[in-house]
């Protein structure tokens, strides 16, 4: 659906050339949700506007729909654009509009007739669950309802990719779930593939199947979003991961544990997929005569399957804790023996 | 009554003022309107970063823009004498004021266009673009729309401005209220005529301002 061949974007600016994206490479299946994770300044709001041809890259292309989007311009752009939806951080409505206006904007733009425009605008109000709103203009709105018009807008024309560009950066954590909700909803139902960039790992998490990371223009790791959680090879990928699996206070705690018992292991499990769900500590405890305490876990759900970890501290005779870590170490769970660095 | 407080009050002639000062007045404001907005929307789409980016344009209109803002409207109009006359081909009446007054306030609004076209949001704009949008969509459903509040309510600044300039180009020949006052009344020391002439403007100016505050705020949204 979209591919982007060693593209390149070069900024001129008064201090010299920024060269914001770096020979990049992808390739976007249909109907795959795709995530570019990376904090701001990394280039993924340059390289998701040349999906549409917002920014065009200084070398190499875009393909996106069969269409080379970095070489076509004037009216030939346009029509590409109309078959490109867009969402904002900040939803970018037309204030003057009301949300049936605004969201009868694009189809305006593309000359469909006005009892077209209609049907299709009530079709959209209901898919994004906005009933009764027609009628209100934006500033009546809450910001979960502005990008639920930002989303229909975006849909109207039929497009065959969404890009999401840090669409849910303004909204706070529940509104951001019911919106992420609705974007996975819109590609089940509609095979719509979506592309979108955040810096929140979370949004990857719950939404996307593939993730790419990036860093200073370039791509420094992608792959399934399972993957990549139980795995992460980059030092910016393993802190983009920890925002999701490990609360904030974990290190504290896990140093304050260290300090207090130094005797026993502290162990930090990792769960990926189906052994998720396996009885691995009832195990363990059944095995073993030692003492298990749980001192934090979490897990999360991905498109992929489920992802956890666990800190487990682990006391008794050195002789029997050091079976049991042999044990957890045939297990399907990934485990590491944390000591006091 | 009347009579007795204000004795050399014409009524005739007042009315015939007044209807000569709301016809300089309208006829200008509906010129300066549109050459305005022609002139903002220029500045604004050649500015740097914009849709039309263009310096050769933005300095030239800008400087135009900014030579006749700045020149006095009472030594404009006697600057604009030969162009009016070989334009209207008399220095005398209504349609004789209507050059200097258009060209005195059109610079004027267009800097007030400007300035509401800066300030509607880039990313609306964008997303108009992003949608597949022509630049005249543009124009006409993203900043023509979207700033037309603010377009409403600096006309109607504008249009109490070109009341004061009509009352200038009343002096030298023009006719309307500032004419009868000046020539009527000052002239002939007729100070209730000055009186009513100048309470007929402070009416029209009133009644300007109530109007343009009623369309701004039924047109904003925000």
């Amino acid at each position: 659906m979209i591919s982007i061949s060693s593209v390149k974007k070069i900024f001129s600016t008064k201090n010299g050339k920024v060269t914001a994206v770096d020979d990049i490479n992808l390739v976007i299946n249909r109907g795959e949700i795709f995530g570019v994770i990376g904090y701001s300044g990394a280039g993924k709001s340059t390289l998701i506007r040349m999906l549409n041809g917002l920014e065009t890259p200084t070398s190499g292309s875009v393909v996106v729909a069969d269409r080379e989007v970095s070489k076509i311009k004037g009216s030939e752009l346009r029509q590409a654009r109309r078959e490109i939806g867009m969402i904002f951080q900040h939803f970018n409505l037309l204030w003057s509009r009301t949300v049936r206006e605004n969201i009868a904007f694009p189809l305006e733009i593309a000359g469909v007739p006005k009892s077209e425009r209609e049907r299709k605008v009530n079709e959209l109000i209901k898919l994004v669950g906005l009933e009764g709103r027609g009628d209100s203009y934006p500033s009546q709105l809450s910001g979960g309802q502005k990008q639920r018009v930002g989303i229909a807008r975006a849909l109207a024309n039929d497009p065959k990719v969404l890009l999401c560009d840090e669409a849910t950066s303004a909204l706070d954590p529940q509104t951001t779930d019911a919106i992420l909700d609705l974007l996975v909803d819109i590609n089940k139902r509609l095979g719509l593939t979506i592309v979108l960039i955040t810096h929140e790992m979370h949004v990857i998490r719950k939404i996307c199947h593939r993730v790419a990371v990036m860093e200073a223009g370039h791509i420094v790791e992608m792959g399934p979003v399972l993957d990549v959680f139980k795995s992460p090879e980059q030092p910016i990928t393993k802190r983009f991961v920890q925002q999701v699996t490990e609360p904030e206070e974990s290190k504290e705690t896990i140093e304050h544990l260290l300090e207090q018992y130094p005797d026993g292991q502290l162990v930090k499990l990792t769960f990926v997929g189906e052994s998720a769900e396996q009885p691995v500590i009832a195990n363990l405890i059944r095995q073993f005569n030692i003492g298990v305490n749980l001192v934090q876990g979490k897990v999360s759900q991905t498109q992929n399957g489920p992802y956890g970890t666990l800190f487990v501290h682990l006391t008794g005779a050195s002789e029997e804790v050091n079976k049991a870590v042999e044990y957890l170490k045939e297990q399907k769970v990934s485990s590491e023996v944390i000591t006091n660095a | 009554m009347l009579e007795q407080w204000l004795p050399n009050v014409n009524w005739e002639n007042i009315w015939e003022a007044t209807i000569e000062t709301l016809y300089m007045t309208s006829i200008s404001v509906v010129a300066t309107f549109i050459l305005g907005i022609l002139l903002g929307l220029l500045l604004f789409l050649t500015a740097k970063g914009n849709l039309w980016e263009n310096k050769m344009v933005y300095t030239v209109v800008g400087a135009f823009v900014n030579i006749f803002r700045s020149i006095p409207f009472i030594i404009l109009i006697v600057l604009l004498i030969p162009f009016t006359k070989a334009l209207v081909g008399t220095m005398i009446g209504e349609n004789a004021a209507l050059p200097a007054l258009i060209i005195g306030a059109a610079p004027f609004y267009a800097r007030m266009v400007e300035i509401a076209l800066r300030e509607i949001d880039k990313g609306v704009i964008e997303a108009a673009k992003a949608m597949g949008a022509k630049t005249s969509t543009i124009i006409w459903k993203v900043l023509l729309s979207e700033s037309m509040p603010a377009l409403v309510s600096g006309i109607t600044v504008t249009a109490i401005a070109l009341v004061g300039y009509t009352a200038m180009a009343g002096v030298i020949g023009a006719g309307g209220l500032g004419n009868l006052a000046y020539l009527d009344g000052f002239q002939r020391s007729r100070e209730d005529v000055v009186l009513v002439a100048t309470v007929v403007i402070l009416l029209i100016v009133f009644v300007i301002q109530f109007v343009g505050d009623f369309f701004t705020n039924k047109l904003d949204k925000r």
